[in-house]
């Protein structure tokens, strides 16, 4: 059981991002991928999910053995795989609450329906966790959201889902500190030694919030080094610029 | 990416230029039957006189504005005949199919331009609502002053004369001063027999702060072909209220036209919602005329047209008096080959200061093969006024759907979803309550067809 990216090359026409990939999350492990602009952090979050912009030419991803890399966006959710946006798209008219109701009933046998006060009760609990305010069940999805809005109820989504693996795609940028620690809180809530996580960001300082229990550095679509949380604050402080002295990592 | 007047059709090109004209039939030729005891003399007057402005006017021409990117040529006249009453069998499914509002005022079904249900046991002390051929017989003051009154401005002069030649269904109501209906009247019209042509009328005329809801549902039972061309007047006076809603889902070879005009007096709001899911063919012609200082009137429209059908609207907002407001939005979402037409036009007299006037086009196109046109325009000649027009016609972003797909919803049910937050915006304006929850259901069953 784990999410397992083997040897991942993908393109965007004329230019390969990825360029052979390992990677393995198990269950209960919080992965951190950190890197410069550029290095193809983003372009693995979107490829992860199925995103049509990108071309996978070789290699796999492994979700509890089940190869993803045939199945369709909505598929690979519903098999346990979820994204947290850097840039959460709006979607008028359609209530935030009932975009729940059918990312959960999606999940159901066909015909079935949630229990609507179970998900009301389990859906207010989790937005007080958040502090969202109940009038977000309301307003159409992300529309009019602040920055910081919008990265709550990407976690509100991701705590009413309960995948077995999470992205989080820079969930940081464009948090103020007070914010931070709220989504931070509410990730670590999810924490449990059945799901695994992957953190992508730019920023050392969110992994002060959300302790990874793995580092890796991402450059030009390769890992390049790998380490414990205290490599971030080494990055940190020397930047992205030293990693590539080292002759190993490139190999590892 | 917003699209702008495409070319002609060529398809429609060509029909124009058909060589060998058939005899003229249908319509065309078998005047209006009414029996002189039917009416009175000043209402078969006007009729006959209808009758002839008919046959002397053109039917438009690709060249005319009013139908450019359409055609009249589409109300295929000679194909169609004046209703003959239905057998009872019928008549008796028609009525059980009527299925609307729970509760309602008061309660019509007409099959064939016949009334077979009239219910109006709940209707407030003082309020007249009565069939159309009742009303001619008690109402007469009423219907000379109010009946067809404003002059056809958005093209279909010759449908309107079509109308009065040979309306005998429908409902005039007139709510007294003060009187405000809770509950809507619910109106049914259906067209039962194939090839038959119905002409529902209805006028509601509002007294001081009075306050009426009426829905007209258009509907064809076991029939595909058909026309209904209604007419609706709606006449608010001072302070007063009307909200109107007209439904049409007829056959998918059936032909609809709706022809509505509204004046508000003083401080009075219109509502007039259009609803356009059936029909291959269909047009509707709202004119609002603001008379009343700081009255409103708002134009409302959602429609879905699939397969072939063609939605084809006409618009205009009339002011003509200061501080009066009018909000126009109209909502499209398009299937398959479909297209929509939206021409709208606000206008602004000299003397309307203080004008606030919107005029909103939205078109989705969910087909590569479907088009939208939009005709927006502004005749502004008053000072200090607030007037935006804006159209629009795109497909769904790519990115809106990858982000409900990437939640485990499928791409049908991301789609249907998008569609609905399309259409929201205007479903709102009908507030919460019955006759939202009756467009909503009516809009989502054709939207699970469509998709």
């Amino acid at each position: 059981m784990s999410l397992e990216i083997k040897d991942l090359h993908a393109q965007i026409p004329g230019r390969e991002i990825l360029k052979g990939l390992n990677l393995t999350i198990n269950p209960g492990e919080v992965h951190a991928i950190m890197g410069p602009n550029g290095s193809g952090k983003s372009t693995l979050s979107k490829v992860l999910c199925g995103h049509s912009d990108y071309e996978v030419t070789s290699g796999e991803v492994l979700l509890d053995g089940q190869n993803i890399l045939d199945m369709a966006v909505d598929a690979r959710s519903r098999a346990g795989l979820f994204l947290a946006f850097q840039y959460p798209h709006e979607i008028p008219g359609v209530s935030n609450a009932n975009f729940l109701r059918a990312s959960l009933k999606a999940r159901l046998p066909k015909g079935e329906d949630i229990d609507a006060v179970k998900f009301y009760k389990q859906l207010y609990s989790r937005m007080d966790a958040l502090e969202m305010d109940r009038s977000f069940t309301s307003r159409s999805v992300n529309e009019g959201f602040s920055g910081g809005e919008k990265k709550r109820n990407e976690i509100l989504q991701l705590m009413m889902l309960e995948p077995k693996y999470a992205i989080l795609d820079e969930t940081d940028s464009g948090l103020d500190i007070d914010a931070l620690k709220i989504v931070s809180r509410g990730v670590n809530a999810m924490r449990s030694e059945n799901r695994g996580f992957l953190v992508i960001t730019h920023y050392q300082r969110l992994l002060n919030y959300i302790q990874p229990d793995i580092v890796h550095v991402l450059k030009d679509g390769r890992i390049v080094k790998t380490g414990g949380k205290e490599l971030s604050l080494e990055l940190e402080e020397k930047g992205y610029d030293w990693v590539h002295e080292e002759p190993l990592a490139a190999a590892a | 990416m917003p699209t702008l007047a495409p070319a002609p059709q060529t398809s429609s090109m060509s029909s124009e230029a058909a060589p060998v004209a058939a005899p003229p039939a249908g319509l065309e030729i078998i005047a209006p039957a009414r029996e002189k005891s039917a009416a009175p003399a000043w209402f078969l007057e006007k009729s006959a006189a209808a009758w002839s402005n008919f046959q002397s006017l053109p039917v438009p021409g690709l060249k005319d504005e009013a139908w450019r990117y359409s055609n009249a040529k589409k109300i295929a006249l000679s194909t169609y005949q004046p209703t003959a009453a239905a057998n009872e069998h019928i008549e008796a499914e028609a009525v059980a199919a009527s299925e609307g509002l729970a509760e309602t005022a008061a309660r019509f079904v007409f099959v064939n331009d016949r009334l077979v249900v009239a219910e109006t046991a709940r209707l407030p002390a003082g309020v007249i609502c009565l069939p159309f051929e009742e009303a001619l017989q008690s109402q007469a003051a009423l219907l000379q002053q109010h009946f067809m009154q404003r002059e056809m401005t958005l093209g279909s002069a010759k449908f309107a004369a079509l109308h009065l030649a040979h309306v005998r269904a429908g409902l005039v109501i007139l709510v007294p001063k003060g009187i405000a209906i809770e509950q809507p009247i619910e109106v049914f019209h259906w067209i039962a027999a194939e090839h038959a042509a119905i002409f529902p009328h209805t006028l509601i005329v509002t007294e001081d702060n009075a306050d009426v809801t009426v829905v007209d549902h258009y509907r064809t039972w076991k029939a595909e072909t058909g026309l209904s061309l209604a007419v609706a007047d709606l006449v608010a006076g001072k302070g007063s209220r009307i909200r109107y809603i007209a439904c049409q889902e007829l056959g998918e070879k059936a032909q609809a036209m709706h022809l509505s005009s509204t004046v508000t007096a003083r401080d009075a709001q219109v509502k007039n919602f259009q609803v356009q899911l059936g029909a291959e063919f269909s047009r509707s012609e709202s004119v609002s005329d603001l008379l009343g200082e700081g009255s409103h009137s708002d134009m409302l429209s959602v429609a879905l047209p699939t397969g072939d059908q063609i939605v084809d609207q006409r618009t205009l907002q009339n002011h003509k008096a200061p501080h009066a407001t009018s909000d126009l939005l109209y909502k499209n979402a398009l299937y398959g080959k479909s297209r929509s037409i939206f021409s709208g036009l606000i206008t602004v007299d000299k003397e309307a200061h203080f004008t606030d006037a919107y005029q909103t086009c939205r078109n989705l196109l969910n087909s590569d093969e479907a088009e939208a046109t939009s005709l927006p325009g502004l005749e502004i000649n008053a000072d200090q006024v607030k007037c935006s027009h804006g159209a629009t016609s795109g497909p769904i972003s790519d990115e809106e759907l990858f982000y409900l797909k990437a939640r485990g919803i499928t791409d049908g049910e991301s789609r249907k979803l998008i569609v609905e937050g399309f259409l929201a915006d205007a479903l709102a304006k009908l507030g919460n309550g019955p006759i939202a929850d009756m467009v909503v259901s009516r809009i989502h069953e054709k939207l699970i067809q469509a998709v």
